[in-house]
């Protein structure tokens, strides 16, 4: 199934959840943080929260600014 | 402490916030927030794979509270998106609202940051809004349950200095949370005379990472902060127009 995963376009294994596609991105195990479809994930329910096909997933974590 | 910032009951040391932006590499940044003695430091959110990344673990080692900015922001809805994602990543529900209008000018844009405020105090957030120099937008912020007011002195990385200091006293007089200048101060002297209208703390990031040594500039900016604290707590003698002789003129 496809999502848009931080604006690029991918191809991801069927059942995937937030949690894998963190793992995916070699995302760190903490100061990040998930939104899908324009709501936030909490940690606790990114093992279990799934991808849904077509979703627009953004991970964010903090930057040098302000 | 011997005169603390308190925001939201939390109590600072040091009355500069700093912020992160522009600085040539993370080396430059921890000696130049080192030098700066800020306690408070904000941070931006952007796409795990856009590079500035390393900066949070720099603020944990230096003992710096990480506050997260919503910059970039256009609208209410990405503003209070972008707080949340922040409160997920930082474990913080403090946050530094930006919402701008323009790039050209980067001026907040008073309708949207006044919304996004609005829900984030709904939503539980301590809200520190950085907004423009208006008194009546300032007190309408307060009232609805901002933490701070964070006006500009001039647009951000202008280093334009207070362009309307009468301004930043009206909204000193009236206020009852910290008011914390953020952006536009170039120099030491800007962050002194902040201080001196009444400005609770100052909030700067360009005029230390983009000048010509950093870490001496934020040195700058620490004691022209607290220089400008002292002079306002120990009251400045009123302007006159005639001389008015130190030395007794009889004897």
């Amino acid at each position: 199934m496809k999502a848009k995963v931080n604006g690029l376009e991918r191809e991801l294994a069927d059942g995937s959840t937030v949690a894998s596609v963190l793992a995916l991105l070699d995302a760190p195990p903490s100061g990040v943080a998930v939104a899908v479809d324009g709501e936030v994930v909490p940690r606790a329910a990114w093992g279990t929260t799934a991808v849904p096909e077509g979703a627009v997933v953004e991970v964010l974590t903090a930057v040098q600014g302000g | 402490m011997d005169d603390p910032l308190v925001i939201a009951g939390r109590e600072f040391g040091s009355r500069l916030v700093m912020g992160t932006g522009g600085a040539a590499n993370l080396s430059v940044l921890e000696r130049a927030l080192v030098a700066s003695g800020t306690e408070l430091t904000t941070v931006a959110m952007r796409r795990l794979d856009a590079s500035g990344g390393g900066v949070l673990d720099l603020l944990g080692r230096l003992g710096i509270s990480a506050l997260p900015n919503t910059a970039g922001c256009r609208t209410a809805a990405e503003a209070v998106l972008t707080a949340r994602l922040a409160r997920e990543a930082l474990e913080t529900n403090w946050v530094k609202l930006e919402v701008v209008a323009d790039d050209q000018t980067l001026l907040p844009d008073p309708v949207e940051l006044l919304d996004a405020a609005e829900k984030l105090v709904d939503d539980g957030f301590v809200v520190l809004p950085y907004t423009s120099d208006d008194p009546v937008l300032a007190l309408r912020l307060e009232q609805i349950g901002c933490a701070a007011v964070m006006p500009l002195g001039s647009p951000i990385g202008t280093g334009l200095g207070i362009r309307n200091p009468h301004n930043i006293e009206l909204i000193v007089s009236r206020a009852s949370v910290p008011v914390v200048l953020d952006a536009g101060v170039g120099t030491a002297s800007d962050a002194a005379l902040a201080m001196e209208l009444g400005c609770s703390a100052v909030l700067l990031a360009t005029a230390v990472t983009r000048a010509q040594d950093p870490e001496r500039m934020a040195a700058a900016m620490r004691a022209g902060v607290e220089a400008g604290r002292l002079a306002r707590l120990a009251g400045r003698i009123p302007k006159r127009f005639w001389a008015h002789a130190s030395s007794p003129a009889v004897g």
